[in-house]
């Protein structure tokens, strides 16, 4: 067992779950098992190997340039209203589950 | 009317000569999901205003005379992975049940203005995830094939109604399989393109770098219409690729004679069905037959895909389904005293066990200690998953394999094992990882009538060269 309770305990926690004890159980159970059969990387020797993090990385960088300036195919100027105008304020609201006319409406965040 | 034989051309065509009015195929449509849609459960939401409003948008145009849009008055479903304006879309979870968006996906938009009729939106795995439809939080999808079996997924609602005359054609999502393992289930074309052929703004994201939206059909003609339809750059999708678009129709009919295809060993060994082996290597046979040559090729990393797979798409869903908060437009869990146990519970009521289960499994790959050994490794590995292609696309123009190592299963056959449902992916996951398109063609069938898939991997941006392969196969 590669993974314990706790530590699934813990990843919960910063995933902002609760999870039942029936669920942590079955959680760790799963993870293990999973993480088991990730383990088969570790067959391969990669420090020769760069990470691949995106494929629009392949057809769009400009080899020619330098830095940031490789990607410009992803970047645009900065536009006040964006690409599309931004939401009535009306619109922008409806889908929550507490709001007033103003705003979304939370628990109390801060104690006075 | 015949709706089983209802292709694109034959829809449109007979709405442009008034033969039938894009209204009547919006009815006959409705009027089979009425009758069918009960026992498969390929519908989560009827978008019965917005498709009559279309209708009638279309049959004016018709009857003023206007040549109408290649996709005029034909009646297509939408995944609910995708934002419809207006139209409730949940991604299949409990979490977005009662969301509705302020706005279209992109995809949506341009099929509408190609005059697509959009009847509804698609039942599907919870946020894409799994390969049965059974993860969805409303109901699973039967395959209408035989209802005791899954129609695969996610895209299983999309594959469904396809295969069961509900939708002429569908759009679904692939991240892992998720159109062509459907697809192949359901006896049905699946088309996922390159990554960035198509814009993902609006798709509700699973895996960013892996998301790709493509269509389901009854015919490779239909899939090339539809793709060159929501196909090429969109200013806001800044991974869409600024690449120009081919007239993937007309590239149709170019004989396949001479073109070198690849099979690659990797794709036909332990867990292969022998039925399915068997019908894909006469698929194999039959593209001799249409003087293609086939050559062997090798894509060694192929074991390792589908745990590269499960690390990078379970970090990135960890942070994309992180916005699920309950403050802005999720459910939200009542009566917490704090708002850290409001966002705790809220997610937990709404999310379902495989997607906490992707969640905490993408957390977990990305916390500090873990993410050099899981993350950092999975990504490194993508790239010799990728270099084998580049490697083995150096010889030929496209490799076929089958699309699942097994027909359609049982529901509740894999549903307690999360890794055995993850091997069902075993053959689809690379193209995902390697960014190139893939397209499942339906190959026959087994002796209990199940359909079976074959997949064509092509060259980034060359769905034209395997669109052609499955266009001849089909039709010899």
């Amino acid at each position: 067992m590669k993974v314990t309770d706790k530590d699934v305990a813990y990843v919960a926690d910063l995933a902002n779950l609760e999870l039942t004890d029936e669920e942590r159980a079955g959680m760790l159970r799963d993870l293990n098992s999973i993480l088991e059969y990730v383990d088969r990387l570790n067959e391969l020797d990669t420090s020769d190997v760069p990470p691949m993090a995106q494929v629009s990385d392949r057809y769009g960088v400009d080899e020619s340039k330098q830095g940031s300036a490789r990607f410009a195919y992803a970047s645009r100027e900065d536009i006040l209203e964006g690409l599309r105008k931004s939401l009535p304020h009306d619109e922008a609201l409806a889908n929550a589950p507490d709001a007033d006319e103003e705003f979304f409406e939370v628990p109390k965040v801060i104690e006075r | 009317m015949d709706l089983k034989s209802l292709t694109i051309d034959t829809a449109r065509s007979a709405v442009q000569k008034r033969e039938t009015t894009a209204l009547a195929l919006v009815e006959a449509h409705y009027a089979r999901i009425k009758q069918e849609d009960g026992q498969i459960g390929a519908f989560l939401t009827l978008s019965k205003e917005r498709a009559l409003e279309q209708a009638d948008r279309i049959d004016r145009m018709a009857a003023e005379g206007k040549t109408l849009p290649v996709l005029g008055g034909v009646p297509v479903g939408i995944k609910d992975v995708m934002s419809t304006r207006g139209v409730r879309t949940t991604a299949g979870s409990k979490i977005l049940e009662k969301y509705i968006p302020p706005y279209d996906c992109t995809a949506v938009t341009r099929m509408e203005a190609a005059g697509a009729v959009v009847l509804g939106k698609m039942n599907c795995d919870e946020f894409a995830m799994g390969s049965s439809n059974e993860n969805s939080a409303y109901h699973p999808v039967r395959n209408p094939r035989d209802l005791s079996r899954v129609p695969g997924g996610s895209s299983g609602g999309s594959a469904a109604a396809v295969a069961a005359d509900m939708a002429v054609v569908a759009l679904g999502s692939d991240t892992g399989g998720s159109i062509r393992q459907p697809a192949s289930f359901c006896g049905v074309v699946g088309l996922m393109p390159t990554y960035g052929r198509v814009s993902r703004y609006g798709l509700i994201a699973f895996a960013s770098s892996l998301d790709h939206i493509g269509p389901l059909a009854k015919t490779v003609k239909d899939a090339a219409i539809v793709l060159r339809t929501i196909a090429g750059r969109d200013p806001m999708d800044s991974t869409s690729a600024d690449v120009p678009v081919p007239d993937y129709v007309a590239e149709l009919e170019k004989s396949v004679r001479g073109m070198k295809l690849g099979v690659a060993k990797e794709y036909f060994g332990e867990g292969l069905d022998g039925e399915v082996r068997q019908a894909v290597e006469r698929a194999i046979d039959k593209l001799k037959g249409l003087g293609c040559e086939i050559v062997p090729v090798s894509l060694p990393h192929t074991p390792y895909a589908i745990p590269t797979y499960y690390v990078i798409a379970t970090a990135e869903a960890s942070a994309n389904l992180a916005r699920y908060d309950g403050v802005r437009y999720s459910y939200r869990a009542r009566g917490a005293k704090t708002l850290s146990e409001m966002y705790r519970r809220s997610r937990d009521e709404g999310f379902g066990a495989e997607v906490k289960r992707r969640i905490i499994l993408g957390t977990y790959a990305l916390s500090a200690g873990y993410y050099d050994a899981y993350y950092l490794k999975a990504q490194k590995v993508r790239t010799l998953l990728t270099r084998d292609f580049d490697e083995a696309f150096r010889k030929v123009e496209a490799i076929v394999t089958p699309t699942s190592p097994t027909a359609a299963f049982r529901l509740g056959e894999k549903s307690t094992d999360p890794l055995a449902m993850y091997l069902a992916d075993i053959y689809t996951v690379t193209a995902d990882l390697a960014g190139i398109p893939g397209i499942s063609v339906p190959c026959g069938e087994t002796k209990e009538k199940l359909p079976i898939g074959l997949q064509i991997l092509g060259k980034h941006f060359e769905e034209s060269t395997i669109l052609r392969v499955a266009h001849a196969y089909e039709q010899a």
